[in-house]
């Protein structure tokens, strides 16, 4: 099978902590891009000069020309310019993206990093722009979703993911206190790392059920919060990773499928893309299920975790319910998942949320998870998820 | 005071389906070559981009894929109109339906599968007509 040979590595990372209320300056993305990029450089231990090779999603102050300006900006000329435009999947598409750019020989080192935070400086001239609550849902003339969606109300996230919450349970059930557990345990990894904005605040599954009702049957405690941060990482040649500071995290494996915006339009809503994709990335690495040593599943909300331990084949459809109560899920546990807290409790930053995944797993392989060090950690599996259960990206990394 | 609701803007595509609703019927397109029905409306048909879709008459019947029962408004227009009981609609025909639920006296009696029934609901202030849902009697 065609497919990556396993010889670009993440080698540095980077992740602001999360904050609600943001304290840090207000920056323009593109500073936050700077920002960012000198982050995961010094992280990497190497000089910007090396960097060839720019994979971003976009800039809140230019619509086009994402790349370029950027290169402009950052000073550096590029051999490889790409803009990545996947919802909650992006960062795990950019890391492929990334790696492929490497091993194809077109760069030797790629910036992958996503700026989080929507604390922006104000204009005093220009009225800030119109309502911001079409969210993921186009609402220009012709779009689908402005037309038969957006006047039925059918916009934002949670009111989708509850349906899906809701066909799931039609055909396999629904365990309340299982889904709570996943919000649980990773709130209990959370606790475990500093960054998080839920540190230092353990819940109980009492807790989750006693959480308010947003969407039937998903609670408050089932969905993420939204904070302002950033992330991103360095995929860089093996030459490169030679002289970087850190384990170098190679990408071994990817899979990415995209099947429609809306799941109304799904073949089957409750068995999504993330199972195409996470057959190729394991085929594509030569790994088994068995070997992954840390999980990193885009976990918008709790079902999401879910269905995508099941589409992924760790568990048998329908059967995820049982596994996850039968699974330790912290650091600590048999089956360690999102173990800096997921979105769920690090907090999502915007489009950086998927970044999180990315850097929660190359962190752990390079074993500089702190408290919440998984051991013998060499192989993660990561996923990236867009749209509502949409689009969907899996990525395997492993250390040496 | 609540935001108006947006109401959908018909396109040189779209205008049989928003045309028919105002006159109480459904029409959506067929595509000969597929075999099957298609939802919402386009130029050519999904998959094999086939240029043989015609619209067609259907009675709109069908059942309830899934919902959800909304109790915080998912925007602001919709803020003075929860719980908003947000339903997909299976037609019987075979593609599926964004949509809401009406008159529902018990949500909790709400059921995947169960049958539904269209209501045409001309939009008050508007020559629009959407298409909401109710169970079937």
């Amino acid at each position: 099978m065609a497919g990556l040979r396993g010889e670009a590595a993440i080698v540095g990372i980077a992740e602001l902590p999360a904050e609600r209320k943001q304290r840090r300056p207000e920056l323009f993305t593109l500073d936050q891009y700077a920002l960012l990029a000198r982050m995961v450089l010094e992280d990497a231990g190497l000089d910007a000069r090396v960097v060839n090779g720019i994979v971003a999603h976009g800039l809140a102050e230019s619509d086009m020309f994402v790349p370029a300006t950027l290169s402009e900006y950052l000073g550096l000329p590029l051999d490889f310019g790409e803009r990545v435009d996947l919802g909650g999947a992006t960062s795990a598409g950019m890391v492929w993206r990334a790696a492929v750019a490497v091993e194809l020989g077109l760069c030797d080192a790629v910036l992958a990093v996503v700026p989080g935070s929507a604390m922006l400086p104000r204009s005093e001239r220009r009225p800030s722009s119109g309502p911001g609550w079409y969210g993921a849902s186009s609402n220009n003339y012709g779009s689908p979703q402005a037309e038969f969606e957006i006047p039925y109300g059918h916009v934002g996230q949670n009111a989708p993911y509850a349906q899906i919450a809701r066909r799931y349970a039609a055909e396999f059930g629904y365990d309340e206190r299982a889904t709570a557990k996943i919000a649980v345990d990773q709130r209990t990894n959370a606790c475990a790392h500093p960054g998080a904005v839920f540190h230092g605040r353990p819940i109980t599954v009492d807790d989750v059920l006693a959480s308010p009702v947003i969407a039937d049957p998903l609670r408050l405690l089932d969905v993420v919060m939204r904070v302002q941060g950033g992330a991103g990482v360095l995929v860089v040649n093996a030459d490169l990773a030679r002289r970087a500071r850190n384990r170098p995290v190679w990408v071994k494996g990817f899979g990415e499928h995209i099947a429609f915006k809306t799941p109304t339009y799904a073949d089957d809503m409750v068995r999504t893309p993330i199972a195409r994709a996470a057959e190729r990335a394991f085929s594509m690495a030569g790994l088994d299920r068995a070997a992954v040593d840390v999980a990193s599943i885009y976990d918008c909300y709790t079902i999401t975790v879910l269905m995508s331990l099941e589409d992924a084949g760790f568990c048998a459809k329908g059967e995820g319910m049982r596994w996850v109560q039968e699974h330790d899920l912290t650091f600590r546990g048999d089956f360690p998942l999102n173990t800096a807290g997921g979105q769920l409790s690090f907090g999502q930053a915007g489009m950086a949320g998927g970044m999180h995944h990315v850097v929660d797993g190359a962190r752990q392989v390079m074993g500089r998870a702190g408290e919440a060090q998984v051991a013998e950690c060499h192989t993660a599996f990561v996923t990236g998820n867009g749209g509502i259960m949409s689009e969907q990206v899996a990525l395997l990394l492993q250390g040496e | 005071m609540t935001e108006p609701r947006p109401l959908p803007e018909p396109t040189p595509v779209s205008r049989p389906f928003w045309d028919a609703l105002a006159e109480g019927r459904i029409l959506i397109q067929y595509s000969p070559s597929l075999g099957r029905y298609v939802f919402y409306p386009r130029t050519l048909a999904p998959g094999t981009l086939a240029d043989d879709l015609e619209w067609r008459e259907i009675d709109g019947r069908g059942t309830l894929y899934t919902y959800t029962v909304a109790e915080r408004p998912t925007a602001p227009p919709w803020a003075d109109r929860v719980p908003q009981i947000l339903a997909v609609v299976e037609w019987d025909v075979g593609p599926r339906f964004s949509t809401e639920l009406v008159e529902v006296d018990d949500p909790a009696a709400l059921r995947v599968g169960m049958r539904v029934r269209p209501v045409f609901c001309r939009e008050p202030g508007s020559s629009t007509t959407l298409l909401r849902y109710a169970p079937a009697t």
